[in-house]
């Protein structure tokens, strides 16, 4: 019997492909055949996702023979770019865990929480900002984009001053329109920068990420890695989410009103649209390193693992009428930030600026609605970050 | 009488724990790794929500004693 192909795009916006789900419904994980021709074990049910993502058999590591990818190539002729460290997400253990542990003290509840009144002015200005300007508008580049990359800025203690070029050029760097030798020089020009930055915190050390880690450490080359990581995992992400959680939110206005009258009830909700969307569903891929039995099957050594994390997160078993959107459903058991020892370093971060943007935006703004319906706006189908390329947006002028 | 363990050399302070739980469960500053505020839950809720705490837990380092 021949795999069938893996379909990566979505057909409709707000649900898995419906091929996805079959797969996960199937009595044992079934062979597909990715898009470069190779082959790969589908997972999608919840129980065998997280049992595969907390099993240190299965490497991280993407440029290892037989890790599933989505682009024609295979992972061994993808050249590593500009990378000069083996990125913390493609790191195995023990490498990993030292790595990790480096830097996850800045990560904590707490420390993200201390963020919470900068990243609310953040999104404050941003919503003066548009509402004095033309109505309707994008609610992608007026607030959705650049939320994360000033959120990032904070982070990261980049001056007031260099937050135009911070912002400007990582939207080019992940710009998925603009031409590859611009997003190259990008790229160039946020490594110098970050770079400078280090150097100059090591001189005068602030309150912020990248002078905390120098007191422990000189490895500037690290650092500015750190600081790419950040960045791109960062970025992309939390803006897609915003939009997405925007319009899911403006689709269902009951459960918009019961954020909007209680707001206590906006950390689940945020969940939820986590859940709802997994819009990251790819990356929690895996390739076995060793033989491995899971879920009925025999893993062998050197067989990559794709995850179809959008249908987990749907999986009957542990979300019952998991194609609904329910705000009050308690999902967060979900896996869309991952799960095991990879699992997502900025989760709190981004759960933090989704419920200020969500909470913000709709107490100043009570009556933003769509200027396009729904189902039709231009969702990222092609990417493997799901999320809208354009979201237009109007308001009643005060 | 239930009781939580916490396996620190399994937790990668992702703190899920502690938005679960925040009178359960805190992390330290210097490497965010959790911290078991009070192991023994005191009511019935507070138990529900230790097991909560251990399903969403990604590293699996939190376990509850019966
Ligand atoms: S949820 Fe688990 S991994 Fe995360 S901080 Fe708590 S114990 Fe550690």
């Amino acid at each position: 019997m021949t795999a069938p192909h893996l379909r990566t795009t979505r057909t409709c916006p707000f649900a898995p492909p419906e091929e996805h789900e079959r797969l996960r419904d199937q009595e044992t994980p079934t062979k597909v055949t990715m898009p470069n021709g190779e082959q790969a074990w589908a997972l999608g049910r919840l129980d065998h996702v997280r049992a595969m993502l907390s099993d240190p058999r299965f490497s991280s590591n993407r440029w290892l023979r037989g890790f599933p990818t989505l682009t024609k190539d295979r992972p061994q002729d993808v050249p590593g770019r500009h990378a000069r460290r083996t990125p913390l997400v493609m790191m195995d253990p023990p490498e990993h865990g030292e790595a990790r542990r480096a830097v996850v003290g800045e990560f904590t509840v707490r420390r993200m929480e201390a963020l919470r009144p900068r990243i609310q002015r953040i999104v404050d200005d941003h919503i003066d900002a548009m509402l004095a300007g033309p109505n309707p508008a994008d609610l992608v580049t007026a607030l959705s984009l650049p939320v994360p990359s000033l959120v990032i800025c904070e982070l990261l203690g980049v001056p007031y001053g260099d937050h135009d070029f911070f912002q400007t050029s990582s939207a080019t760097l992940l710009s998925l329109t603009a031409p590859a030798e611009e997003r190259a020089a990008a790229a160039e020009a946020l490594h110098v920068y970050l770079a400078g930055l280090i150097a100059r915190r090591r001189e005068q050390p602030g309150d912020d990420l990248l002078s905390r880690q120098l007191a422990t450490s000189d490895d500037v080359e690290a650092l500015v890695s750190l600081g790419f990581l950040l960045l791109l995992a960062g970025h992309e992400t939390t803006a897609n989410m915003i939009s997405l959680g925007v319009v899911a939110l403006l689709d269902h206005p009951d459960q918009l009103k019961a954020i909007t009258t209680d707001p206590s009830r906006t950390p689940a909700a945020v969940e939820e649209l986590l859940r709802y969307f997994t819009i990251a569903e790819f990356a929690t891929s895996r390739v076995a390193r060793e033989d491995v039995e899971l879920g009925g099957v025999l893993i062998r050594a050197g067989e990559g693992v794709v995850t179809l994390g959008n249908a987990a997160n749907r999986d009957p078993a542990a979300f019952p009428h998991g194609a609904e959107l329910d705000v009050e459903r308690g999902a967060r058991h979900h896996i869309a930030f991952g799960f095991g020892a990879h699992q997502c370093l900025g989760q709190n971060l981004a759960r933090l600026e989704l419920q200020i943007v969500f909470d913000t935006l709709f107490r100043r703004v009570p009556s933003l609605r769509l200027t396009e319906p729904a189902d039709g706006l231009p969702y990222k189908d092609d990417a493997t970050v799901y999320g809208l390329y354009r979201l237009p947006v109007t308001w009643d002028a005060p | 009488m239930t009781k939580i363990h916490a396996d620190t050399s399994r937790c990668i302070g992702a703190g899920q724990c502690v938005l679960t739980d925040p009178d359960a469960f805190d992390q330290d500053d210097a490497a965010g790794i959790v911290i078991v505020l009070r192991p023994e839950p005191p009511d019935d809720a507070a138990v529900t929500r230790a097991r909560q705490a251990v399903l969403i837990c990604p590293s699996q380092a939190l376990s509850l004693e019966q």
